[in-house]
């Protein structure tokens, strides 16, 4: 499915603004993300599994709010880094 | 000769000859990222440590082998232990203290996070475990204050040193939570703050919670530990085991609160530190607006104000922890960096200061490199 990446992101992306990856939720669409731009996670998931503080999901432009969230091959995924008021 | 600077808003380097009369910057490095701290390995100088992070992102290290020119991002920045089901688990937030190992174990470095948490690497770097024996240890939690804000404010760890003669022997601070020490590299830990006051406290002679803001261990004498608490300057001699407070002998319009505080590379007893103010709701500014350096070249029995060069009045500035350092040259040359993006160098031991950086973002280290 295809996957929308924000610019603080890119740099694991090689610049692409939209990149393909597969998962039956968002926990496994974010561990295959993973093992194609290696350290990718972290960045957006802690080592609790939360989702940090400044990044929000959304699929086929609905808020996803766990990894838990299920996915079809066909829906489109949107990363977003919240806005935080300027001071981050 | 080198100074690393590490801002709100990315890294820098600034490079002179050896007379630092001229200095040239290069930069920024990471722009837009929040970068505590930069170190340079001094068993491989051309390697630097860089803790570094967006804003939106989670925090992670990179790793530079030709000196900033490029850099490689560690495949396993420090994370705590995932909890167990049901439990709360601690998660890093930042990467705060970078410090390297011991001279004998030249792929460790220690990593120090906000909330207070220990990590060593073995692999220069590139990979980072917890110290289970701080971070897991059942004290752990009565030992760290929490604290809500992320660093350089609220509750971090920090002043990570290693004996430079016993890579077993560790020392480091916490704000809050004070001074621990382990002897067997990192297995099991014990406070170390006899003598210093935790006036914020209801027992100021708790056996820890205080709040070290800088504590450093003297590199020809590693028994001597001197440290810039939130209460006050103090020295240890480390066979006593007891902090006394040294900045009782600073004017007491001055006070002796501050951030950081660096020692002399050749002389025990000589220290410099730069006061903040620490009354009433703490502005934790230069005090009345008139910064200057304290020095103390008799450990602290008496200390001498430092200020020609700096601003005579009206400058509001502060010098965070890691923003202060020394070189190696003589005589010995003393940098800081303020919060309001300006570096001050002094080519005398701080008897003259003249500004070689201004306009950058808020300023939270500067480190020294040759």
């Amino acid at each position: 499915m295809k996957v929308f990446v924000p610019t603080p992101l890119r740099s694991y992306t090689k610049n692409r603004p939209e990149v393909s990856a597969a998962g039956r939720t968002m926990g496994e669409l974010l561990l295959d993300l993973d093992r194609q731009f290696p350290g990718m996670r972290f960045r957006m998931i802690d080592e609790q599994d939360g989702i940090r503080q400044h990044i929000r999901f959304f699929v086929n432009g609905e808020a996803a709010l766990d990894l838990n969230v299920e996915l079809e091959p066909q829906d489109e995924v949107q990363i977003i880094c919240a806005i935080s008021g300027g001071g981050k | 000769m080198h100074l690393l600077i590490g801002t709100r808003k990315g890294a820098f380097i600034l490079s002179s000859d050896d007379k630092r009369r001229n200095w040239s910057m290069r930069g920024p490095i990471f722009l837009g990222h929040i970068v505590h701290h930069i170190v340079q390995d001094p068993r491989k100088p051309n390697v630097l440590l860089m803790a570094a992070r967006p804003g939106h992102l989670g925090p992670s290290l990179y790793r530079s082998t030709n000196f900033g020119k490029t850099w490689k991002e560690s495949s396993a920045p420090p994370a705590f232990a995932k909890a167990k089901e049901g439990e709360k688990g601690l998660v890093a937030q930042h990467v705060f203290w970078l410090a390297p190992g011991h001279a004998s174990e030249p792929k460790v470095w220690y990593a120090g996070t906000s909330p207070q948490g220990l990590f060593r690497s073995e692999d220069g770097g590139d990979t980072w475990q917890s110290v289970d024996g701080f971070n897991l240890n059942p004290m752990r939690d009565k030992w760290c204050a929490a604290g809500e804000e992320g660093p350089p404010d609220g509750a971090t760890m920090h002043s990570i040193s290693v004996d430079p003669r016993d890579a077993n022997h560790i020392y480091l601070g916490m704000s809050s939570g004070g001074v621990f020490e382990s002897t067997d590299r990192g297995a099991n830990w014990a406070p170390l703050n006899k003598g210093c006051s935790a006036e914020f406290l209801p027992d100021p002679n708790a056996e820890y919670g205080h709040d070290p803001h800088c504590v450093r261990l003297h590199p020809q004498n590693p028994d001597r530990l001197y440290m810039q608490n939130h209460c006050g300057i103090y020295r240890m001699d480390r066979a006593e085991g007891l902090w006394h407070r040294i900045g009782t002998k600073m004017p007491k319009k001055i006070g002796d609160i501050g951030f950081g505080i660096v020692l002399h590379p050749r002389d025990t007893e000589t220290a410099w530190v730069f006061p903040m103010d620490g009354t009433t709701v703490w502005p934790r500014t230069s005090p009345g607006g008139k910064p200057a350096m304290y020095v103390t070249r008799d450990a602290g029995k008496s200390w001498q104000r430092q200020d020609k060069g700096l601003p005579a009045e009206q400058a509001w500035f502060t010098v965070k922890r890691q923003a202060m350092c020394v070189d190696q040259g003589k005589p010995v040359g003393v940098y800081f960096g303020t919060t309001s993006g300006e570096v001050w160098a002094s080519r005398d031991e701080g008897e003259s200061w003249k500004d070689i950086a201004r306009h950058l973002p808020h300023i939270y280290c500067v480190e020294h490199a040759i």
